[in-house]
């Protein structure tokens, strides 16, 4: 059995079911037993990996390494969590009115839809597919920020749409040069855009084109990381789309997009021969994660609080990649893990929390503890783990980021403080209000799942305290591969 | 002066065209109107795949001429015009910054985009290097009527011309991407639209008018 | 300076005076049967023009001699430029004394009398519609004189004999910068020959006429020069446009056979272009004044984005 093609076809197949029969009464079900079956099969695929090294896939299309197969296994788990929480948050929404039947269908199989763009993304070795693929991911989302068919959720669709699409247009050019400075080199062969080929041979590659070529990729894709400024797109969707979606950009397409960048730089770095992507991406990611910072304490919206903090996050694994060398590579790569497990965490507790006290607004959030002590802790817990306390995960990778950024880039160390400095007061200080204090929640139909909340922060906690052997050799190979 | 290939010529013909038009779009004040150079772009960017494809007898570029034929050159403006009409778009596009100006800033963009591939193309090998610039520019004057307009479709037609300019670059500066990525290229951009036009729907259901500055609302605080 | 050249250039002047009110007339009457009106008969304008000649001069009192002396001048300086332009023959005797740019300086000097004539009077429509035709003419200058570096980028030099004479007797090349070039010449010609999208000659509107508006005080003999003058300008810049875009069939030297094919070719290239801006004229609608500017600009960026396109295409390292 192949679990590289499982992996692919259920989501694929669940996704074209569920646009067929995605009213039924059992759809919910297969929603989840299909997240659950790609999770299974990511398993079991990095499982063979981890034993027989890299390996290909449909020829040399799809290409599977340990870089690639740790955020696999990263974006299927959340992918499986997010959709058992999404159960009974979707039937809350119905059941407000908020949602009709067709809209719940169309949410479903986008969702699984979107999980296949993802996992293809990751996976393909081509660098043109993968190119399709974000696309297509941006696709299937911008029907889901809309889902609600409120004026504002159009506007966050319509702007994200936009945004995006001129973002991967200069991906596309981006791409395209990369196919002609590798068109130079290997000739005619239809196996210039293959990244295993275009490794092999990435000193010879002309530097100039891969300036420039990489300096389109990293704005184009870096429009989907939500660097600054081409960031506006990211909290507009993240509040006005239904929480689960939220959950997924956040944990995930920030990540995919992020990953598209990285494999970009490789070569960029191969062809170059200085530091020229590293210090440009250190540069982009700096500004995005102060930008960031600043806007955090302007918020009154707690769901766009919280993209905030994502488009915060994303600056500082930008910076971290940016720097290079093994501990940041390794740094960055755990803060990308660490990330998305924590904020799809908030995500779903926030998405509980919003639909007890029926408002998004922070003002009007008061006393979670009060109505649903379990709810409040786990927002509690979730702000503190993303803040970075200790004992955390998330305090491991930015400890280990900002030790790194003193020794070799000591001029960034202040504003980094600063930044996270900022960050810390005003989501702290918005969060404890919501978490303490007197409210008043209403009765839900359907229980909130809380049990992915707390899978998230359990590992996120695990790994603060200890990092199994296993994940810290898998993380140091992918390191070491990113140069 | 030396000689350059006709073949050449025509492709470098065809890429001014296209250039020309993009600029024609950036001044063009009525929907339709901007729906029909669209298409005439699109037409015109598969003729000139087709020179290029005899050319060079790439067999995989009379594919890829013939989809953009179907998809730019008719479907899509098929499906705009059913739009428009669809939806009693008001014939008038207007502008955030006025035209004039909006061309000036065309211009100075050419000049960058020239800059920028002259390096390029020097290094080009293909009968085509000199149209890498044009395809740029065309990307970048799509980009700027994507910025200056303040209507949903003219919006969508700069989406579009920008993929129209991207495919000029792909066919330029290396006769072409794999077909694999063409057909998935194509897919998005189809997919996109379709997309859009349900967008429009709900926009207009929402908004009763198309009118992007209504959608002004989410700002941070 | 041979005796042929200089028969040669006679011949030239002499036929652009015979052929100018005939060009007029040739697209009057196209935009008559475009417009489903009877057309005026072929030979109007000379009948026009010899009514005037012999009508009495009316001038006005404050009539300085300015105004007496102007349409002599514009009358000469449409004659020379006729001259200077490639009709038949590339190989023109006056051809050195003046290369394009010269060419610009001729058409700019005429219109700085004829604005100056137009203010003397000091009637309120003579300064307005000389301070219009000074709005055209600055914005129409610069585009015309982009059009024509960029044809003396292509031929390396400036004067219209040997622009004419590279673009017509080349090997066949298709040049993008030319298309573009073309289009903003023709955008140019529109506005400075009065033509629809920015004026209109056939109306006498108050609020929105140009060259009319200047020349609404004169009449006689003076008026009959100035038409005349008008229907020359047309001339010169369809005969410009089609030496520097159509250059077929101009003879290269001064020979007898050669001119003699060159006039049919000329004749029929002009009935061509003449029924062309009727058609123009008659699909489009006079644009407002205020649009003019829009209009010559987007001219002038034509042109200049020939002249990028020229360099990035068209040069070979």
């Amino acid at each position: 059995m192949d679990f590289f093609i499982l992996m692919l076809a259920f989501p694929l197949v669940s996704g074209l079911l569920l646009t067929v029969f995605g009213e039924r009464a059992w759809a919910p079900n297969l929603n989840v037993i299909a997240s659950g079956g790609t999770f299974l099969s990511a398993a079991l695929l990095t499982a063979e990996i981890v034993a027989n090294g890299p390996r290909f896939a449909f020829g040399e299309e799809f290409f599977i390494d340990s870089l690639n197969v740790f955020l696999v296994t990263l974006t299927a788990f959340v992918g499986l969590t997010t959709s058992i929480f999404s159960g009974p948050y979707m039937r809350n929404e119905a059941e407000h009115g908020k949602l009709s039947k067709p809209r719940l269908r169309l949410y479903k199989s986008m969702y699984q839809l979107f999980m296949f763009t993802m996992l293809a993304a990751l996976t393909t070795n081509n660098l043109g597919i993968l190119w399709v693929a974000m696309e297509a991911a941006t696709l299937t989302t911008v029907l889901l920020v809309s889902l609600y068919r409120t004026p504002a959720s159009l506007e966050a669709a319509w702007k994200y749409f936009i945004l995006c699409g001129v973002g991967i247009a200069q991906a596309l050019f981006g791409t395209i040069l990369l196919y002609f400075a590798a068109e130079r080199v290997l000739g005619e062969t239809g196996h210039a855009l293959l990244w295993t080929h275009l490794v092999d041979v990435k000193g010879q590659l002309e530097p100039t084109i891969m300036a420039l070529s990489f300096i389109f990729l990293l704005v184009g894709y870096g429009t989907k990381v939500g660097l600054a400024p081409l960031h506006n797109w990211l909290p507009d969707a993240h509040a006005e789309g239904p929480t689960p979606v939220s959950a997924v950009l956040s944990g995930l397409l920030l990540n995919v997009a992020l990953y598209a960048i990285l494999r970009c730089k490789v070569l960029a770095d191969g062809a170059i021969h200085t530091d020229f992507a590293g210090n440009l991406m250190m540069g982009f990611g700096l500004f995005t994660l102060v930008v960031a910072a600043f806007f955090l304490s302007r918020q009154k919206d707690i769901k766009r609080m919280f993209a905030y903090s994502s488009i915060e996050h994303m600056g500082l694994i930008t910076f971290a990649f940016g720097m290079g060398g093994a501990v940041a590579n390794f740094a960055g790569l755990l803060h990308m893990t660490m990330h998305s497990l924590t904020k799809s965490a908030i995500f779903f507790a926030v998405g509980h929390a919003t639909q007890k006290t029926g408002t998004q607004m922070m003002e009007s959030i008061r006393g979670i503890m009060r109505i649903n002590p379990l709810l409040g802790w786990s927002l509690l817990l979730g702000t503190l783990a993303i803040l970075g306390m200790p004992p955390f995960g998330v305090f491991a990778s930015e400890f280990m980021i900002l030790t790194h950024a003193m020794k070799h880039h000591p001029w960034a160390t202040p504003v980094l403080l600063m930044a996270l400095g900022v960050a810390f007061a005003s989501i702290f200080g918005k969060v404890q209000p919501m978490v303490f204090g007197e409210g008043e929640g209403r009765k839900l139909a359907h229980a909130p799942a809380v049990t992915p909340v707390f899978v998230h922060l359990g590992l996120v906690l695990m790994i603060g305290l200890y990092i199994p052997p296993y994940l810290t050799r898998w993380f140091n190979e992918a390191a070491r591969m990113l140069g | 002066m030396n000689t350059i290939p006709l073949s050449a010529q025509l492709i470098n013909l065809f890429a001014s065209v296209i250039l020309l038009l993009a600029f024609a779009m950036l001044a063009q004040r009525r929907v339709l109107q901007l729906v029909n150079l669209f298409a005439l772009q699109g037409a015109t960017l598969s003729v000139s795949t087709l020179v290029v494809a005899f050319t060079t007898s790439q067999h995989h570029l009379y594919y890829s001429a013939g989809l953009t034929l179907i998809l730019k050159a008719i479907l899509l403006p098929w499906i705009l015009h059913r739009l428009v009409r669809r939806l009693h778009v008001k014939s008038d596009v207007e502008s955030l910054i006025n035209v004039p100006t909006t061309m000036m800033f065309g211009i100075v963009l050419v000049i960058i985009a020239f800059n920028v591939a002259l390096p390029i193309s020097q290094l080009s090998s293909t009968i085509t290097r000199g149209t890498l610039g044009i395809a740029l520019a065309t990307v970048m004057l799509a980009f700027l009527m994507m910025i200056t307009r303040t209507k949903a479709i003219p919006q969508v037609v700069g989406f579009l011309a920008m993929e129209n300019g991207l495919f000029l670059a792909a066919t330029s500066a290396t006769y072409g991407m794999p077909m694999v990525v063409e057909l998935g290229i194509a897919l998005d951009v189809l997919v996109g639209a379709i997309i859009l036009g349900v967008f429009f729907f709900q926009i207009r259901e929402q908004f009763d008018s198309l009118d992007i500055r209504h959608m002004e609302r989410l700002k941070d605080s | 300076m041979n005796i042929s050249g200089l028969l040669g250039q006679l011949f030239a002047i002499v036929l652009a005076l015979l052929l100018a009110p005939l060009l007029t007339g040739w697209v009057n009457q196209c935009r008559a049967w475009l417009q489903n009106r009877t057309a005026p008969p072929l030979l109007q304008p000379y009948y026009m023009l010899h009514k005037l000649f012999q009508k009495d001069v009316v001038l006005a009192d404050g009539a300085s001699p300015l105004f007496r002396f102007a349409p002599f001048v514009v009358f000469g300086c449409m004659l020379l430029a006729c001259a200077i332009i490639p009709t038949l023959s590339t190989d023109l005797p006056f051809a050195p004394a003046a290369d394009t740019i010269a060419l610009v300086g001729v058409f700019g000097l005429a219109r700085i009398f004829i604005s100056l004539a137009a203010m003397d009077i000091g009637t309120s429509f003579g300064s307005l519609g000389g301070r219009r035709e000074m709005l055209v003419g600055f914005l129409a200058e610069p585009a015309l004189l982009m059009v024509i570096f960029t044809t003396a980028m292509i031929s390396q030099s400036t004067s219209v004999a040997t622009i004419v004479e590279t673009l017509a007797h080349r090997e066949f090349i298709i040049y993008p910068s030319l298309a573009f070039a073309g289009v903003a010449f023709t955008f140019v010609s529109f506005a400075e020959n009065a033509r629809v999208p920015v004026d209109n000659p056939a109306t006498h509107l108050e609020l929105t006429m140009i060259h009319e508006a200047m020349i609404i005080e004169y009449s006689g003999r003076h008026l009959a020069l100035i038409e005349l003058a008008a229907s020359l300008k047309l001339y010169a810049y369809s005969c410009l446009g089609l030496a520097l875009f159509f250059p077929w069939g101009i003879a290269e030297g001064a020979s007898f056979v050669g001119l003699l094919l060159a006039i049919p070719a000329l004749v029929g290239k002009l009935a061509v272009g003449g029924a062309f801006l009727a058609g123009i004229e008659t699909i489009n609608a006079k644009m407002r004044i205020f649009r003019a500017p829009e209009f010559l600009g987007t001219a002038f960026l034509l042109a200049v984005l020939g002249l990028l396109v020229r360099l990035l295409l068209e040069t070979r390292v």
